[in-house]
């Protein structure tokens, strides 16, 4: 062998040896866009320490966007993400379907038995965990203090809807610009259709009886929508039909709202340095009919790895990593405990520390109260809280949803509205096959 | 004999292009205010934007989080690449529909046309599919392709109407002068037709720089265009609105520059026909 092959050779072994050494697994981690997220893409850093043979890459989309873009890619396996951000609403389904990783096979030091039970139960499908709960949310009312105090009113912790009305009432000045309630209208199945289906179920309605027939035309659900109506007729702002999650915030944010029912991830914004209200909001649970179900939700953005990726090992390393108690610790020791995901782990209500966020007692008895496998007071053939864990729900929740906004914006009556969405829903129902 | 116009009228109507002028750029020029703004400031009453004082703050956060050169990068080569391929295949198509058209060829030319028809929803999942087995989802070349095929009816029948418009008097005489086909559409037709295949050009580059339903359906990171930077800012829980205008702002300010300097080509290819 000559010198200069020789020297061939050692070079090309270097380079191989090298190649070897750097040549890190990427996988593609699909997310919506929410302050836990972008915060956990800020924090890779601290992963690549301990897993500097696995690199991240990111897709982060609105998640309506988000939500296409990976059905798309999950129904036709497709293979372009190897984690997946996803609701409550596609676990059961997607599950059910073969599409999703089992994470039964997590290891102990994960502790799948401190995750809570509701948030759990709602992403386990015949005993099967398939996905990793990142961060967890109820709804709540957030109420003015100062304004019930000025109205000589007191909020129970617990309050019925009747309590709601009667405080709606009292706080409502309209000529100052104060309304007594903020609350959803914006058409989505998402957006209004997730407030009024939770408040639906603390009037004894639900969506579809034993047999899938859709239950508009019963007393329960024109109780509650006209009831839903009213309060925002007389005690909510202006154009509420357009009225979303942000639009309300905003109007919470300025003083414009005596009470909001949304999301518990509100509170730390309403509470936050962007409020300039926020040394006078205070934390009760979703209304009553008393009727055994509260009307709130519950929701979790879980991690889950698509059945097919080529690189399932080191999504599990990252799913770990994220939805771990370590991962609670480390956004604790750098932003602060109000800053962590919330509504996971059973482990983190019980931190001391943590105890001492305002918010933290009620957002905590807000999941637990809510029951996606029982979610109404009837029995139902469907599970999820504010949605039907079927196919079909997205465009059928939506469609209702410009029902029910078109009654806000006055453009049609209560009954008219309810029986239109029971003709559009008997009617994709019938087209699915389900009667 | 032209109408005299009387300098009452000459200011009604500059008075009124104005008004519908700003009316038309109000979005834009407050997406760019609010952008300078803190995301507490930027949800608050129009006064208030006004009113508060200016940060680059949102622009720095979007800096930081998102790698805007890749993205614009990606625009670029695909707006530019599916519009100078398309225009390489419309025009001769163009040429052969205009000048020398059989008898189907109105039916082609609709046939064309009807494909904008379909919703794009509708073939999502075979062009899905046909990315997988090629191999071609999230690449530049996939979707370059895809965004040619979109466009190219609209640079057929644009090219199509101009062209029209030439004598085919003058392409006769170049022939009688024993101009060949290649000669003739290079020579003779092309420099005719500047106005309108620039004008077609440049609505193309702008229509594939703003398309958002193919660009983000089939990337992810490796070919994601200035859509998907954007679309990463938008957010149904939570306020987001000075970075999503920050994002926004960046975005469409290489289009908005492309189409001020462009502008006068622009609409002498939109107005005015090919011979004057």
């Amino acid at each position: 062998m000559t010198n200069t092959a020789r020297a061939l050779f050692g070079a090309c072994a270097v380079v191989a040896l090298s190649t070897a050494a750097v040549t890190a697994e990427t996988i593609t981690v699909a997310t919506v866009n929410n302050g836990d997220m972008i915060r956990m893409q800020s924090l890779m850093g601290e992963f690549n320490a301990q897993h500097p043979d696995i690199e991240v890459k990111w897709v982060t989309l609105e998640e309506n966007e988000l939500r296409q873009r990976v059905t798309t890619d999950i129904a036709t396996k497709g293979g372009q993400f190897d984690v997946m951000t996803i609701g409550t609403y596609e676990v059961p389904i997607w599950g059910k379907q073969g599409w999703l990783v089992s994470l039964n096979d997590m290891p102990a030091e994960w502790d799948a038995d401190d995750l809570l039970p509701a948030i759990k139960g709602g992403l386990t499908v015949d005993g099967e965990l398939y996905a990793a709960p990142f961060y967890g949310e109820s709804s709540m009312v957030m109420y003015r203090t100062d304004l019930m105090e000025k109205a000589g009113l007191s909020m129970p912790e617990a309050p019925t809807w009747d309590d709601i009305k009667a405080a709606a009432a009292a706080m409502t000045d309209k000529e100052a610009g104060i309304y007594g309630i903020c609350l959803r209208g914006k058409a989505g199945w998402g957006e209004n259709m997730a407030f009024l289906t939770a408040m639906a179920n603390s009037y004894g309605a639900q969506w579809f009886d034993m047999d899938w027939n859709p239950t508009f035309d019963g007393p329960e659900w024109k109780a509650a929508l006209t009831d839903y109506l009213d309060l925002m007729t007389n005690y909510g702002p202006p154009g509420a039909s357009s009225n979303g999650f942000n639009e309300n915030l905003a109007l919470f944010q300025q003083g414009k709202c005596g009470m909001w029912i949304d999301a518990t991830v509100a509170a730390s914004f309403v509470t936050g340095d962007d409020s300039t209200v926020a040394e006078h909001v205070g934390f009760a649970l979703a209304p009553d009919n008393g009727l055994g179900k509260r009307g709130n939700w519950l929701w979790a953005w879980s991690l889950a790895i698509p059945a097919g990726t080529q690189k399932e090992a080191a999504a599990k390393t990252f799913v770990e990593w994220a939805t771990s108690k370590e991962y609670t610790a480390l956004v604790a020791s750098k932003e602060g405990w109000a800053n962590v995901p919330p509504g996971t782990r059973t482990s983190l209500y019980e931190n001391p520390e943590y105890q001492k966020v305002p918010f933290a007692a009620m957002t905590l008895q807000s999941i637990n109260s809510a029951d996606p496998q029982n979610p109404t007071v009837n029995p139902a053939p469907y599970t999820g809280v504010q949605f039907a864990a079927i196919p079909e729900f997205q465009a059928i929740g939506t469609a209702v949803g410009q029902q029910f906004s078109a009654a806000l914006a006055g453009s049609m009556t209560a009954d008219e509205a309810l029986q239109a969405a029971q003709d559009l829903t008997a009617r994709e129902m019938r087209k699915a096959g389900y009667n | 004999m032209a109408r005299a116009v009387t300098p009452q009228r000459k200011a009604t109507v500059t008075v009124l292009a104005w008004v519908v002028g700003l009316v038309i750029f109000f979005p834009i020029l407050w997406t760019v205010l609010l952008s300078f703004k803190t995301e507490a400031d930027a949800i608050g009453t129009p006064w208030h934007v006004l009113a508060s004082s200016w940060t680059t703050e949102a622009y720095a956060t979007v800096q930081q989080r998102s790698d805007y050169l890749h993205h614009f990068w990606n625009s670029v080569i695909l707006s530019l690449g599916s519009t100078v391929i398309g225009l390489i295949i419309g025009i001769p198509s163009a040429w052969a529909m205009a000048f020398v058209p059989g008898k189907r060829t109105k039916d082609v030319l609709m046939w064309m046309l009807s494909t904008k028809m379909m919703p794009a929803t509708g073939v999502l999942v075979p062009i899905y599919l046909i990315g997988i087995k090629t191999g071609l989802l999230d690449t530049r070349t996939g979707l370059v392709i895809v965004l040619t095929l979109i466009n190219l009816p609209i640079i057929i029948w644009m090219l199509y109407t101009y062209f029209k418009e030439i004598p085919g008097e003058i392409l006769e005489a170049a022939r009688m002068d024993g101009a060949s086909l290649w000669n003739e559409i290079r020579y003779v037709l092309t420099p005719m037709a500047i106005p309108g295949i620039a004008s077609t050009l440049l609505l193309n580059v702008i229509l594939s720089w703003n398309e958002a339903f193919w660009t983000l359906r089939l990337t992810t990171t490796n070919a994601a265009p200035l859509t998907a930077f954007i679309a990463s800012y938008s957010s149904p829980e939570g306020l987001f609105f000075a970075k999503l205008s920050a994002a926004s702002t960046l975005a469409i300010a290489p289009i908005l520059i492309l189409g001020w300097f462009s502008q006068k080509q622009l609409v002498r290819g939109l107005t005015f026909g090919a011979v004057k």
